[in-house]
């Protein structure tokens, strides 16, 4: 069929085209989201409607697209009778919501978000139930989980929305993930990642020793989302999302995926006994457990969720049998529950717009005011309890009817169907409930609002899914026959099932069975109407699943890590850090296992500079580690020389590019330590009596320092003197400039080779910068660091001092000379940057350190000139240098895509500029060009963050006001 | 040379560690430079030691008898980037770190020197 590729991308592009839309309309826009998520989902609708003439004569579609052929990854879509079916409720009950949320959904809310995340919704259901890809399902399975936390969370002011948010996402994101796993593991014995391929090997998969584990795995993943007993908890709690999300996600779409994927593997992994116990067992207890606790609710929402259990579970139970014909039941229900059960919460949310309230306690009567949606909700709540002529009944007999038949033939005795009357008989008492507790009896007086009936686009979505049942139940061959025969056709492998589809089939032991279940429930609700009305909860107390899970919860996340860090040696940070060193040194002791040190290598002489430049370079570190808590100063001045040497050795090892970066690098630190020295505590030594405790430690420590030198020595010499065979640099020497076009090899490594490296390095630097951003924002220092200065008040009193002088003056003449040499050399510092830039590709330099020189020039100036001045004079904005690097650099990854090459794949050529020469010119370089801009960016915002902090005004400072600071000109 | 860089790495670990450990949080940032120098040594040194190697291809393609080793130099070259990154995060929380406790400790409280 021409056209059906695109059909089926835009089918998934177009909710998501228009979710992306929706985010960015004004916060009050309702009427144009609406709009827009009606149209979107109707166009879907319409062209799911188009594919009808095919799929129903049983043709299936599919698109693939190569994704990452290396790994067995394609992009693929696919569209049977089965999916097909599915598209239906999401399109169609899609839209109706889209409708009825314009209605239902209060001015004040931010509506356009929640239309984005609708539609978001509708699309990745979409990919989920077109997916052809097994990791390509489980990516959209995630998708949906995420946005139903998102949409279950609307209302985040609220408690109980954040925290049923928090719960579905924790079961069924937990669940996706089990469901990976068993999807891969299928994946590996089918030997494909493809969904069809794994259909057709479903022999293979079940003879499989690792058959068991990948059904526990992905049952756990279809129990979790579709709400199965022991995981059904999540629904009833995800009851806090706005009405129009549990009427299209908890009832119609999100909760069915997870049967979805049952049904999809059925042939795979239905007809073994374990199958047939776990998956039957499961959906009878859930069958059973919903519509028993579905009774005892008295928030309507509350009655809908656990009637959903309870359904699903009838859906599981049928999946469960083995049997072709129940599984075309199971089909056939998922259709009706969606409709019958989307505009009940649809007639819930109108009665809770329209009352004030969804307590059944309550409401009484509402039939007076509102005689169409009681209509209405009392065709769909008939459905629900499986009353003829209506859509629930039929698949109700077929429930029946395969029940019958698996207890003739499985020996189950007669516990299925007697569990399967008391179910229904559980389902006609809720249902009464829900009608005549809330439209009938004696009207009340005390209602929040004076109800009437909803506005008429509330009922049009309702109204029109009540007619689909009424329309299903009385003529089914002509409406849902066909679908179901096309969707059982695509799922089961001979697809020549008898069915037939009845209002009347004659008198049968399951019409027996129903007319059982009617009558017993309208006794059962008139019995226990007055007593339901007067319980509080459902009697269940401390063993109600959801208290488990919040025993659970409260197990892993609080009381676990405080055992955790009881029984950790300790609480601080100092013992901590000496039990992490040990563990290091005691790992590294272990790997090495005392391996006495070959020497294979011949060893080239020491240069006695070189061994005297090191003794130099031993003496600063040990200074440095001397000095570092009384003079801190020294100590920095000391590392920083203890950084040269390490820099001029680079030099004298054959290696200028990296001498360069350490080179600036090392500038840029030692003006950041500088910054930072500002903000700690003066610190005067003391002798007091814990002196003899610290003097031990300090030994303990030297102790320990020496081990792990004495260990890197060792180490660091057996690296050097063993040689390395096969290693992976010849690769890059033999390639750099044939393939990367550039002499340099370190920097056409960097940037072209393993530039996705690069590239997530370069993120890491521009997440450290915003971090060191976010965190200074909101320091507070320490009220001793806020006095000003000694040298600030010497220079200050020599002001006041003197009449001709005013207050500043010194400050200002302080730094004249250097600041004018400063400003002259800056425009050549960023010259040399971009001379560091342009040659980087052949010679030592490119973006790092040109990144790292520029700052250098604009700290420069912040140094002479201080932060006011600068920033009157040029716009400095870090931030938009780190955004447009990354940028650049991700721009230049997928320029490649436009060519057909894979991301950051690089061009190179000389560009002829006549007399100048020729020019090396190649995508790398732009990509480089990303990382300099990234470094420039991410540098200055940390040291002007910093720097930033002395221009800082305390809120309440005392101690300040009185030494007369109130005119704090600029700071150095 | 070999003996005389495996030393050098070795006292700056040392050292690093043994400033790792004490009490005062400028001591530890201090000690974390010299353990970066250090490490940064030690990768770099796993290509071998070349005194007077081209570090810049001369012709179209060179082999590692002629030319120094690129691979350890291109991984120590992000790690001096990455490394003033993360001691510019450690000092901006250490400066956090006494704006909100008032002490300079590590542990946050006015402990033992």
């Amino acid at each position: 069929m021409v056209g059906a590729d695109a059909a089926l991308l835009l089918l998934l592009a177009l909710p998501f085209g228009a979710s992306l839309a929706a985010a960015f309309l004004r916060p009050h826009a309702r009427n144009l989201a609406a709009t827009l998520g009606t149209l979107a989902l109707g166009a879907g609708l319409a062209i799911v409607v188009a594919l009808a003439p095919g799929i129903l004569q049983g043709e299936a579609l599919s698109f693939t697209a190569p994704w990452a052929d290396s790994l067995d990854l394609q992009f693929s879509l696919r569209a049977n009778g089965f999916v097909w079916l599915l598209l239906v409720l999401i399109c169609g009950i899609g839209m109706l919501v889209s409708i009825y949320a314009r209605y239902y959904m209060s001015p004040a809310d931010p509506v356009p978000r929640l239309y984005s995340l609708l539609l978001a919704f509708a699309g990745s259901m979409t990919g989920l139930v077109l997916s052809g890809n097994v990791i390509q399902l489980v990516i959209f399975w995630e998708m949906t989980s995420l946005l139903s936390f998102l949409l279950i969370g609307y209302w985040h002011h609220g408690a109980a929305a954040r925290e049923g948010a928090r719960t579905s996402l924790i079961v069924t994101s937990a669940g996706g993930l089990c469901l990976l796993a068993g999807l891969l593991l299928m994946a590996q014995v089918a030997g494909s990642h493809d969904l069809e391929v794994i259909l057709n090997s479903g022999e293979q998969i079940r003879a499989s020793s690792t058959y068991g584990l990948a059904l526990a795995l992905v049952l756990l993943g279809a129990f979790t989302k579709s709400v199965q007993f022991p995981f059904h908890f999540w629904l009833p709690q995800a009851m806090a999302a706005p009405t129009p999300v549990s009427a299209y996600l908890h009832s119609a779409t999100l909760v069915k995926a997870g049967v979805f994927v049952l049904v999809t593997l059925w042939p795979v992994l239905s007809g073994t006994a374990a199958w047939f116990w776990t998956v039957s067992s499961v959906g009878l207890a859930t069958l059973t457990l919903g519509a028993f606790l579905a009774m005892f609710q008295n928030d309507l929402k509350g009655v809908l969720a656990y009637s959903t259990i309870s359904h699903l579970g009838l859906i599981t139970f049928l999946l469960g049998l083995n049997s072709e014909l129940a599984c075309v039941a199971a089909i056939f229900h998922m259709a009706n529950h969606a409709i019958f059960k989307a505009s009940l919460f649809m007639a819930a949310g109108a009665v809770d717009h329209e009352a004030g309230t969804r307590d059944i306690r309550r409401l009484g009567g509402l039939a007076r005011y509102m005689p169409i949606t009681t209509t209405l909700a009392t065709v769909a709540a008939g459905a629900m309890a499986g009353v003829p002529l209506l859509n629930g009944f039929l698949s109700k007999e077929m429930f029946f009817e395969v029940t019958l038949a698996a207890d003739r033939s499985q020996a189950l005795d007669a516990l299925p169907t007697t569990v399967a009357v008391a179910a229904t008989t559980f389902s006609v008492v809720y249902s009464l409930r829900f009608i005549g507790g809330v439209f009938f009896g004696a009207p009340r007086d005390d209602l929040p609002k004076q109800p009437h009936e909803p506005p008429v686009w509330m009922v049009v979505p309702i109204g029109l899914l009540a007619a689909l049942c009424i329309l299903v139940g009385v003529l089914p061959n002509l409406t849902i026959g066909p679908l179901l025969r096309a969707a059982a056709g695509s799922v089961l492998a001979d697809g020549k099932l008898s069915f037939t589809l009845a209002v009347w089939h004659g008198f049968t032991p399951a019409l027996a069975m129903s007319a059982i279940a009617l009558a017993a429930g309208g006794v059962l609700y008139v019995l226990l109407r007055r007593r339901l009305l007067a319980l509080r909860r459902p009697p269940l107390g401390p063993f109600s699943a959801n208290a488990i899970f919040e025993r659970l919860l409260q197990a892993a996340g609080e009381a676990g890590p405080e055992w955790l860090a009881r029984r950790f040696p300790d609480e601080r940070l100092q013992r901590q850090l000496l039990l992490i060193v040990l563990t290091a040194f005691l790992a590294a002791a272990l790997a090495v296992g005392g391996a006495i040190l070959p020497r294979y290598l011949p060893l080239s002489t020491v240069d006695p500079a070189f061994a005297i430049l090191w003794t130099i370079g031993a003496a600063c570190a040990v200074g440095a580690a001397r000095a570092a808590k009384f003079h801190r100063l020294a100590a920095l001045v000391l590392v920083g020389g203890a950084g040269l040497i390490s820099c001029v050795s680079f030099v004298w090892l054959s290696a200028p590019d990296l001498a360069t970066t350490q080179l600036l690098v090392e500038v840029v630190t030692t003006i950041l330590l500088l910054l930072g020295l500002r903000w700690l505590p003066p610190r005067i030594k003391q002798d007091d009596a814990a002196a003899a405790a610290a003097r031990a430690r300090r030994w303990r420590d030297g102790v320990i320092a020496i081990c792990v030198g004495v260990g890197m020595t060792l180490l660091a010499y057996a690296v050097m003197t063993h040689p390395v065979d096969h290693s992976i640099s010849e690769f890059f020497l033999e390639r750099a400039y044939i393939e990367g076009g550039g002499h340099n090899v370190v920097n056409v490594i960097l940037v072209d080779f393993r530039g996705f490296d690069t590239f997530g390095e370069i993120t890491v630097l521009a997440i450290v910068a915003l971090t060191v951003f976010a965190l200074l924002r909101r320091f507070r220092p320490s009220q001793e660091s806020l006095t000003p200065l000694g040298q600030r008040r010497a220079q200050d009193a020599l002001d006041e001092e003197r009449e001709e002088r005013g207050r500043g003056h010194t400050l200002a003449e302080y730094l004249r000379v250097p600041g004018l040499i400063i400003q002259l050399m800056v425009p050549v510092i960023l010259l040399f940057a971009v001379h560091m830039f342009l040659r980087g590709h052949d010679l030592p330099g490119g973006g790092f350190s040109a990144g790292v020189t520029a700052s250098v020039a604009l700290i420069l100036l912040y140094m002479s000139g201080g932060v006011r001045w600068v920033e009157a004079r040029l716009r400095v904005a870090p931030v938009r240098w780190i955004a447009l690097g990354l940028l650049t650099a991700l721009a230049t990854g997928l320029g490649s895509w436009i060519f057909g090459y894979p991301f950051l794949t690089s061009y190179s050529t000389y560009l002829d500029l006549g007399p100048l020469g020729r020019a090396p010119l190649a995508t790398a370089m732009l990509f480089d060009l990303g990382v300099f801009m990234l470094v420039v960016g991410a540098a200055t915002l940390i040291l002007t963050s910093i720097a930033h902090q002395s221009l800082r005004r305390p809120r309440a400072r005392p101690l300040v006001a009185e030494t007369g600071a109130e005119a704090v000109s600029e700071d150095r | 040379m070999e003996i005389v860089l495996a030393v050098a790495i070795g006292v700056l670990s040392g050292c690093g560690v043994w400033l790792l450990l004490r009490p005062r949080t400028f001591q530890v940032v201090i000690g974390l430079t010299l353990i970066s120098y250090a490490v940064n040594l030690f990768i770099f040194s796993t290509g071998g030691l070349r005194i007077g190697a081209e570090p810049v291809l001369s012709g179209a393609t060179g082999t590692l008898a002629l030319f120094a080793d690129p691979l350890p130099q291109a991984l120590v070259l992000t790690a001096i980037v990455i490394g003033f990154a993360t001691t510019a995060l450690l000092l901006v929380v250490i400066m956090a770190a006494r704006g909100l406790s008032g002490s300079d400790h590590v542990d946050g409280t006015q402990g033992e020197s």
